[in-house]
């Protein structure tokens, strides 16, 4: 599906392995709702007239100091800039260390038989060349409601999620905004709970 | 072959290096920090942070790891290091360093992406938040890379972002061993290799 912003804001909701590309304008408050629970949503953001200006995982990390986003988390820009803040979040966590999954890294990881699943990146791609997302424009993104604890041994891992039916993060746009989102099909690890759900887009702008 | 490139500290460079070749990055004095991007053959496939870490769950980069790319590709393994903990979770500074440097090679602002930080540890508490740790590496730690498939190397001196001690050179020596072995190696990065040595064959 494919979004546009009008001025009585959003509200959709976007299958599970399906994805979406929002234009957010500056000051747009936009609802990310988990309505079944446990569902990993890919998500990148983009400055709206710039998308080399975009979402940079490990400058929010490093900026902030802390390696999951929560309620007041900067989520900047690979200059620097302030895309959005985190501004209302019911789940608690969500990871930005994690990546998208695509069909080359479930290779990787779960075998050949997996090669032609559906995956995060080719959604990404595919709602993103509308806007001229190609492969370089695609970078680290944002899991929300996903949980992938990092130990104090550097360890890594997929856990099930934290999150519920109904749990939701909200965000705030800091400039005019491009979001782009592949609400995850991945069957192979406990992310999605196994078992993909959709989730409702709601926009107040 | 060999050839040896000693970069001062808060300095870049960059270097297109063959598949089987070794780099071997060497701290020239204590705190160095070497902030390295790498593009394979195809000039687009780029490391992939996250894949590379959650294939072979970790959170950090050590030896025998396969570093890998967007594309599932074994980029280069980890053969050896010093040090066991080399950070990949806190980006470079906004680097004009190495944007410079990616301009070169015809590359701009869109191939800025997750980079290692080679040398430096972040580490990480119970509840996630972290902290720099100083004096991690002295003159002399040192990690050896094997190229599995033609790469560019990018790599700068600029000391760890949240450092606030003066950084160090690094020297890269690149040659053409007569034989490496693939270290231990889990089943993931054994995976990632055979797939790319079947697809540069």
């Amino acid at each position: 599906m494919t979004v546009t912003a009008t001025t009585v804001g959003l509200d959709t909701v976007v299958d599970a392995g399906d994805g979406a590309l929002v234009t957010v304008p500056a000051g747009g408050r936009l609802r990310i709702v988990d309505l079944y629970g446990n569902q990993a949503v890919d998500t990148l953001f983009y400055d709206a007239h710039d998308i080399d200006n975009r979402y940079s995982a490990f400058d929010t990390i490093r900026e902030q100091r802390a390696v999951f986003l929560t309620t007041g988390s900067r989520l900047l820009s690979t200059r620097l800039d302030e895309l959005a803040v985190i501004t209302d979040d019911t789940c608690g966590r969500h990871d930005t260390v994690g990546g998208a999954c695509s069909q080359e890294s479930n290779v990787i990881r779960y075998g050949e038989s997996t090669r032609h699943q559906h995956a995060c990146r080719q959604t990404f791609l595919r709602y993103g060349a509308q806007a001229g997302i190609g492969q370089r424009q695609l970078t680290h993104n944002i899991n929300f409601f996903m949980n992938v604890p990092v130990t104090p041994d550097g360890g890594l891992t997929f856990e099930d999620g934290l999150s519920a039916p109904g749990k939701y993060v909200e965000l705030t746009a800091s400039r005019d905004l491009l979001v782009l989102i592949s609400n995850c099909p991945q069957i192979n690890n406990p992310c999605n709970g196994w078992n993909p759900t959709p989730i409702q887009l709601l926009g107040w702008w | 072959m060999s050839h040896t490139h000693e970069l001062p500290a808060a300095a870049a460079w960059s270097a297109p290096v063959r598949a089987g070749r070794t780099v071997r990055l060497t701290a020239l004095g204590d705190n160095a920090n070497a902030s390295v991007l790498i593009v394979g053959a195809d000039r687009l496939d780029r490391l992939n942070i996250p894949d590379t870490l959650k294939s072979q769950m970790s959170a950090r980069i050590k030896p025998g790891m396969v570093l890998m790319s967007d594309r599932g590709q074994a980029l280069a393994t980890v053969l050896d290091s010093t040090l066991d903990w080399h950070d990949c979770l806190t980006g470079a500074l906004p680097g004009r360093l190495l944007l410079l440097e990616l301009t070169k090679h015809g590359f701009g602002e869109a191939d800025l992406h997750g980079c290692i930080n080679f040398f430096s540890k972040v580490a990480v508490s119970d509840s996630a938040s972290l902290e720099f740790v100083p004096g991690h590496a002295t003159a002399g730690d040192s990690v050896t890379l094997r190229a599995d498939q033609d790469l560019l190397i990018f790599i700068s001196t600029t000391p760890h972002a949240l450092s606030d001690l003066p950084g160090a050179g690094v020297a890269v020596q690149i040659e053409t061993p007569e034989h490496t072995e693939d270290p231990e190696l889990r089943e993931e990065a054994q995976r990632a290799l055979r797939l790319t040595r079947e697809l540069i064959a």
